[in-house]
């Protein structure tokens, strides 16, 4: 369990909080979705459950972040990266840029946490498989597609084996390929029984794979609950969080005063998909 | 207004073997609004860092109003074509929105007058007009890619390519971007732009060129390219078409790219019970 109780944050030299009484829990198997316009405040509330605020980015905070039932507020960052694991938007700036295999570079943080070569093997062989990329292990990690590096910087942070898992929009600035590459991973990761949490704008894919979700604005929780009910809720759209695609053609059609029944027929027959949904991941 | 044409472009990275462009042949009418859409690493940027000269062809040539763009310099190209990077920290480096939007006008020689309206209007634009004084790094990343928009808008360039201008927005950027390419259309300037986003694409553009291993796969309207004689052809660059097109084509209703043309298509269904 991974617990935020009532947590501001104002970055030093800020004139005001970032976020403002943010509470949330993410237990075990849990994805939840942090929605909610540029600047409400859903990448500061990654940065603190991740334990990198204030710890390396400078900032005063009050509240708690609870790890597994503890107050984690006096430890260093370097005792919270096997506990939780922090991935960012852009696959590029998260590589180490020293690894000349995909396999060293998931390597690379068992390693720097000084283990046994036996065990450094089975992190970063698990890790691998868990994201479905042994095959990926001999390649130049600079090399690959944008949707593959992603899964390796998650391997990289699975290899420390964290309970939880904390990504800022990893899927941004990935093709739909690549998206659809990470959003799978982190289905499984999570039925693995790892706690999830996912900033996203992409309201399709927080409808797909989360399983709560809380809509912020300007730093405050304004909306918490099942990503059906929440993101269909016209107040969800007036906060700036978009509807999922099947969510607002439904509305336009009844708007525009014609009968929903045909396009609900296709939409509930889940008849969306064109076919030929292969993996990229080869 | 400018004219571009690629023929038969090819383009070979120095520390690779791979074409990046494979023999593209891509005509450009002025006014045209194109979007490029295909996996990353299909040649997208490759192709259109071409066309302000960021890149030279390996093979073929681009011709820009009928003249070879190899005989042009960077500063004559960039006086037509502008382009937004796909990742705005590559471009800015003022220390005021003000003067990071300023910069292009003022190396174009444009007078002091000409910049202020230029600067204003494009600042408008982007909605950033409050934030002349701001320093471009205390704005948040969606908001800095906006200011990248603004600082190539206020060159007035016939050409605008921009490299996914939609990443990283939410709604209301997103709205914002769509308003500056219609606006940016309706003065009968050509927009090209790089996106992943099929919906953005199919309510934004009036021509998709799809891209796969460096050649082009398909190319025409979205109604075209998102039909489902094409979805063969999408699939194989892992690109689904916008719901709508899935949804007008299950009902048999023809091409439907965007809500509004499906919503078109399931009017007259109203008037037969038999479908009710």
């Amino acid at each position: 369990m991974l617990t935020l109780e009532s947590v501001t944050y104002r970055y030093a030299g800020a004139s005001r909080p970032a976020i403002r009484e943010v509470s949330l829990r993410l237990a075990a198997t849990d994805v939840v979705g942090l929605c909610g316009p540029s600047e409400s405040g859903k990448t500061t509330v990654c940065l603190v459950a991740s334990g990198l605020a204030p710890r390396t980015i400078r900032g005063a905070l009050e509240g708690r972040l609870l790890i597994d039932g503890e107050d984690v507020a006096g430890r260093p960052m370097h005792q919270l990266v096997s506990r939780v694991g922090i991935c960012f938007q852009n696959p590029t700036t998260q590589l180490s840029g020293v690894s000349a295999t995909v396999y060293e570079e998931v390597a690379f943080g068992p390693m720097n946490l000084g283990l046994a070569r036996g065990e450094i093997v089975a992190r970063a062989e698990e890790a691998l498989e868990a994201l479905r990329i042994s095959d990926l292990a001999r390649r130049d990690p600079s090399r690959l597609s944008g949707g593959q590096m992603q899964l390796v910087a998650i391997a990289g942070l699975l290899a420390m084996r964290p309970a939880h898992l904390i990504l800022d929009e990893p899927t941004a600035e990935l093709d739909p390929a690549g998206a659809r590459l990470v959003a799978d991973a982190i289905g499984r990761l999570a039925g693995e029984g790892r706690s999830i949490l996912i900033a996203e704008q992409r309201t399709d894919l927080v409808a797909r794979i989360c399983h709560r979700v809380l809509v912020l604005r300007e730093g405050r929780v304004e909306r918490e609950g099942r990503p059906a009910e929440v993101l269909s809720d016209p107040r969800s759209r007036d906060l700036g969080v978009p509807e999922p695609s099947a969510v607002r053609l439904r509305r336009r059609v009844v708007e525009a005063g014609l009968d929903a029944g045909p396009v609900d027929r296709v939409l509930d027959r889940g008849a969306t998909a064109i076919g030929s949904r292969r993996s990229a991941g080869a | 207004m400018t004219d571009l044409r690629t023929e038969r472009l090819v383009h070979v990275y120095p520390d690779g073997p791979v074409r990046a462009l494979d023999g593209v042949d891509l005509h450009i009418r002025p006014g045209e609004r194109v979007a490029l859409v295909g996996q990353n690493g299909s040649g997208k940027t490759t192709l259109v860092r071409h066309f302000n000269g960021l890149l030279r062809p390996t093979e073929g040539r681009i011709l820009v109003d009928g003249v070879d763009a190899a005989t042009m310099r960077v500063a004559q190209l960039s006086r037509r074509i502008g382009l937004v990077f796909q990742d705005p920290d590559r471009q800015i480096f003022s220390g005021t929105v003000r003067g990071e939007v300023e910069f292009g006008p003022r190396n174009l020689g444009m007078t002091a007058a000409e910049r202020e309206v230029s600067v204003e209007r494009a600042l408008a634009a982007v909605g950033l007009e409050s934030e002349a004084g701001t320093n471009p790094y205390d704005l948040g990343g969606a908001r800095r890619k906006l200011l990248a928009l603004a600082s190539v808008l206020a060159m007035r360039t016939p050409v605008l390519i921009l490299d996914e201008p939609t990443t990283g927005q939410d709604a209301r950027g997103v709205a914002t971007v769509r308003r500056v390419i219609d606006a940016v259309g309706a003065e009968g300037r050509t927009v090209v732009a790089i996106s992943h986003d099929m919906e953005f694409v199919a309510e934004t553009f009036e021509r998709v060129a799809v891209l796969r291993a460096g050649r082009v796969v398909l190319d025409g309207p979205p109604g075209e390219v998102f039909a489902e004689g094409a979805w063969p052809a999408l699939a194989s660059t892992y690109l689904e078409p916008p719901l709508a097109a899935v949804v007008g084509a299950r009902l048999g209703l023809g091409p439907t790219p965007t809500d509004a043309t499906l919503i078109e298509a399931l009017r007259p269904w109203r008037y037969t019970p038999a479908a009710g």
